[in-house]
């Protein structure tokens, strides 16, 4: 579990984050969404690590993160899977290479026990027979599975996704989509996306967070997105027209 | 002020590049590919460009002291005292700083720039030891191509001597031995060893720390290229005044 109380980060005396306060359940996918510059990114950059808040506690299983010692941060890290929304492959390794990196650098186990593992994770990811591969010969959707794969090898408690499914097409994402979901469901562990994909939240969306200008205005269920009356996540959401039908259907039948 | 800033990042940088170090078994795969990268790959061009400079070095010199008032061996002397003390670890280092600095800084922008960095560091590795200190390991072994750079000058100028009717060859070796200092041996692997510190860190400075996406990589290789020249060129000036003032 991690909980976020009154996080706040500025850059260059500019408010990004304005104190944001949040809870993510273990073994739950939950959704970071809003508009652009809305300050999901650096949300997530944040409980990374990637970006020092300037107010705020961000703990993780009870251990407030800024107070922890190198040695218990590096501990932590290594217990965090992350998808980049580039994927972030390290082009310069084939995709077994790829997958293999996280355990090279914190496990000490044999060669072979390495491989096993690494074929393990790309056939749960339906990508057995790449191992060979470079990142450049991979698809899209093929790199954000490798990376789906890499993110996952070192059995984490933790798993953080940016924008997991863009630039993929509707289906692929879809699969995307599903394999994070099963995956936090099989490993039982803490999920974050930040997507401003709608199908994604309708998908697989146990949990909505909607940031606007920086605050938290509004978080639920995919299913109370639907009744909601918050003017800001109806602008949000229902800005298809698809989507405004799909709410009118759900609102009539209940 | 942005001077002084990044002269202030530089500093954090090197001293981050040699806290929690990467572990050995990955540093090792990594120390062998920057080998590859920088030194072994530059072989070819350096070994062109000695051996060619050599000879026009030679030539110009042999043109300059004509004339029964210099001795014969003048030629073979004043090309070894060009190549060891200024040509091999000087001007190579520039062109190395084009061919090998270009490459430092692109390749780890673009790192930069499709978020592997971002990655490394999440997982909780030292970015800069992993990406840095390597490379500054790998150059350990630049004395070794301005050793080749030397060897290649001087034969390049003593084909050119020989071949272009300029001095006899037996005149030309005479100047190679002629009050040969092996201090100026010593200034000129000390020159590289520093060279080739600047070399590895400040293009990788530029590399780090770059923002934007792929035209800014193209920005920060040219900026390397100029920062890395700068600094051989002034610390060039300083060991020389040190060494041999």
């Amino acid at each position: 579990m991690i909980k976020v109380k009154n996080l706040k980060k500025s850059f260059n005396n500019k408010p990004i984050l304005k104190g944001i306060s949040c809870e993510f359940e273990k073994g739950k996918t939950s959704l970071i969404i809003g508009q652009t510059g809305s300050g999901k990114t650096v949300f997530l950059k944040c409980l990374l690590g990637l970006h020092t808040h300037d107010e705020g506690q961000i703990i993780f299983n009870k251990s407030n993160f800024q107070q922890m010692n190198e040695n218990e941060k590096m501990e932590l890290k290594s217990s965090i899977g992350t998808v980049f929304q580039g994927s972030a492959l390290f082009d310069s390794m084939t995709i077994e290479e790829n997958v293999m990196f996280p355990l090279r650098m914190f496990k000490n186990i044999p060669y072979d026990e390495m491989l096993d593992r690494v074929n393990l994770v790309l056939k749960r990811v339906e990508l057995e027979n790449s191992n060979k591969k470079m990142p450049s010969e991979a698809s899209g959707g093929m790199q954000k599975r490798v990376a789906i794969a890499r993110a996952i090898v070192n059995n984490p408690s933790y798993l953080f996704c940016d924008e997991p499914n863009s630039g993929l097409d509707p289906k692929t994402a879809i699969v995307i989509d599903n394999l994070i979901k099963e995956i936090t469901e099989e490993l039982n562990i803490t999920t974050i996306i930040n997507s401003h994909d709608m199908n994604s939240v309708m998908e697989i969306g146990e949990k909505i967070i909607f940031l606007k200008n920086g605050v938290l205005e509004w978080n639920g269920s995919k299913s109370n997105i639907f009744k909601t009356d918050n003017q800001a996540v109806t602008d949000f959401v229902y800005s298809s027209n698809l989507y405004k039908k799909v709410r009118k259907m759900y609102l009539d039948k209940s | 002020m942005t001077f002084l800033h990044n002269i202030g990042l530089y500093i954090l940088m090197l001293q981050k590049m040699f806290q929690k170090p990467t572990k050995w078994r990955v540093m090792k795969d990594l120390i062998l590919k920057d080998t590859e990268d920088t030194v072994v790959n530059s072989l070819g061009i350096i070994s062109f460009v000695s051996f060619f400079i050599g000879g026009v070095i030679t030539i110009q010199l042999a043109l300059s002291t004509t004339g029964s008032f210099y001795p014969d061996y003048l030629v073979g002397y004043a090309t070894r005292e060009t190549i060891i003390l200024e040509f091999a670890p000087t001007i190579i280092s520039i062109i190395m700083a084009g061919k090998v600095g270009s490459f430092i800084t692109s390749s780890i922008g673009s790192m930069r720039v499709t978020e592997q960095i971002d990655a490394l560091e999440v997982m909780g590795i030292n970015s800069i030891n992993y990406l840095v200190f390597p490379k500054v390991i790998a150059l350990l072994l630049y004395p070794f191509l301005i050793s080749i750079a030397m060897f290649l000058g001087m034969l390049g100028g003593m084909v050119a001597c020989v071949y272009g009717g300029y001095s006899t060859m037996s005149a030309f070796i005479e100047g190679i031995q002629t009050d040969f200092i092996p201090f100026h041996m010593t200034y000129a692997f000390i020159k590289s060893f520093v060279f080739a510190f600047i070399l590895a860190t400040v293009p990788s400075f530029h590399g780090y720390y770059m923002k934007g996406g792929a035209l800014e990589v193209g920005k920060a290789s040219t900026k390397s290229f100029i920062w890395t020249s700068v600094s051989i060129v002034v610390f060039n000036f300083l060991i020389t005044q040190m060494l041999l003032g």
